[in-house]
């Protein structure tokens, strides 16, 4: 198999790898660049633990190919935060342990991120229904729910 | 296995000529499929960057819809959603936001499930898709690509390139309801899709009605519309309605759902999705 150099930008920056054909955005992200806060649950698109944002959009980079990425925009978990400064979004859901183990955490960070970038001030059942794609298995979502409405009111009132 | 983006449709229909070529375009479906061993392509072909293929372009009053075009996009699209509200809803039915992001109206067709939610009211709607392919460009109704599970009426080389939903006459209205036995994330079990045009006293002068999950494909019901044409919606017309709906469907029992139970499912979303479209095109069910 050939492979293929990929030229893209994660977080703002300049990222190249060089990956295999049949490679997803999800491995290159992982194993060539070393991003590991997506994290691979189902691998099928319906567990949405790899939860990127491609071009602004929301998907599973576990169902995008590597070389898709050739001069794409990607936003990963690794990017919400500026340095060591928390994100509204996590540390609500610090304080609201909206996490137990935290496999689905990047993933519902970035998805949370996408909802209150497009609906500010979304209802209960639009969090609940944008977010029906990522699957938390211990916290249970009645937390999570929680934590993306105050961190919503927060950053609505900043 | 090689991975290739072709710039123009001749390139692509080339690529597709070879052994075991793919079409990529949201991916959803295909890499789904290659993590299962269900296709091992040799080549995939990324239509994305072709010309037009990521653009919903105004066509004759109509909407020309690229291939490329996810469903969150149709969703964004205030004009489309305005014209085919049942078209938008049925494709934004199909996974999460995150397959929102990438799955196309055009790839839910191709895929060529029997339960695909983005194709009743396709049929319902009369779009006609236009084929790219090694003899260049034809144009057939949507209602006729899919002929069974998994399978297209596509040629060697063939893929579609963007599908044209029609201009709207005045009041008109369409919309598409499935079952499930969750509330979202799932597979129809029975959907049903309605399209209606009324007179200006309201009567439903045109009705066309499709059905999904409830046969080898998605099947129009012209028994089922015509039930339709002529009425207020009035109660004979909905009970006919629901008769021709449930002696169309030839579902199969699984674990999902019996037959007796999908057919009957079928006649109830009928009647409720032809509630909705006649209240869409501005009558009073």
């Amino acid at each position: 198999m050939k492979k293929i150099h990929v030229s893209t930008r994660v977080n703002g920056d300049e990222a190249d790898f060089v990956c295999a054909p049949d490679e997803t955005l999800l491995d290159a992200l992982r194993d060539r660049l070393g991003l590991t806060g997506a994290k691979e649950g189902c691998g099928t698109g319906d567990c949405g633990a790899c939860s990127v944002t491609l071009n602004g959009r929301l998907v599973c980079s576990c169902l995008v190919l590597a070389a898709e990425a050739e001069g794409a925009e990607i936003g990963t978990v690794e990017g919400i935060a500026d340095g060591d400064k928390l994100h509204v979004l996590q540390q609500s859901f610090l304080d609201h342990a909206a996490l137990q183990c935290g496999i689905c955490t990047p993933g519902i960070l970035v998805a949370s991120k996408a909802l209150l970038e497009k609906h500010p001030e979304p209802t209960d059942e639009e969090v609940r229904y944008w977010l029906a794609g990522n699957l938390c298995r211990c916290t249970g979502y009645d937390k999570i729910i929680r934590a993306v409405q105050d961190a919503a009111q927060k950053l609505r009132s900043a | 296995m090689r991975y290739a983006i072709p710039k123009t449709a001749a390139e692509a229909a080339s690529l597709l000529m070879e052994e075991a070529a793919r079409v990529l375009a949201g991916g959803t479906d295909l890499l789904v499929q290659m993590k299962s061993g269900v296709r091992s392509p040799e080549v995939i072909v990324d239509i994305k960057h072709l010309p037009g293929l990521r653009d919903i372009s105004r066509e004759g009053g109509g909407f020309r819809i690229g291939a490329a075009v996810s469903g969150a996009e149709m969703q964004e699209d205030a004009e489309l959603v305005a014209a085919w509200p049942g078209v938008v809803e049925g494709v934004n039915l199909i996974g999460s936001t995150q397959i929102q992001g990438r799955a196309t109206m055009a790839g839910n067709l191709c895929n060529g499930s029997p339960a695909a939610d983005g194709v009743p009211a396709q049929i319902a709607a009369q779009a006609v898709a236009r084929i790219a392919g090694p003899e260049g460009e034809r144009d057939c109704p949507v209602a006729e690509i899919p002929t069974g599970p998994g399978k297209t009426s596509l040629g060697r080389g063939e893929f579609i390139a963007s599908i044209l939903l029609p201009a709207r006459p005045d009041r008109s209205g369409d919309a598409y309801l499935r079952f499930i036995p969750r509330t979202e994330m799932d597979i129809a079990v029975a959907g049903a899709a309605v399209n209606l045009v009324l007179a200006e006293d309201g009567t439903v002068k045109e009705a066309r009605v499709a059905l999904g999950a409830v046969a080898p494909t998605a099947i129009l019901v012209e028994e089922a519309g015509a039930a339709l044409v002529g009425s207020k919606l009035e109660e004979p017309a909905l009970a006919a309605l629901v008769r021709a709906c449930e002696a169309a469907c030839k579902p199969i029992d699984d674990k999902r759902g019996t037959a007796e139970f999908r057919t009957h499912v079928a006649g109830v979303l009928a009647k409720r999705a032809a509630r909705i479209a006649y209240d869409r095109a501005g009558g009073r069910a």
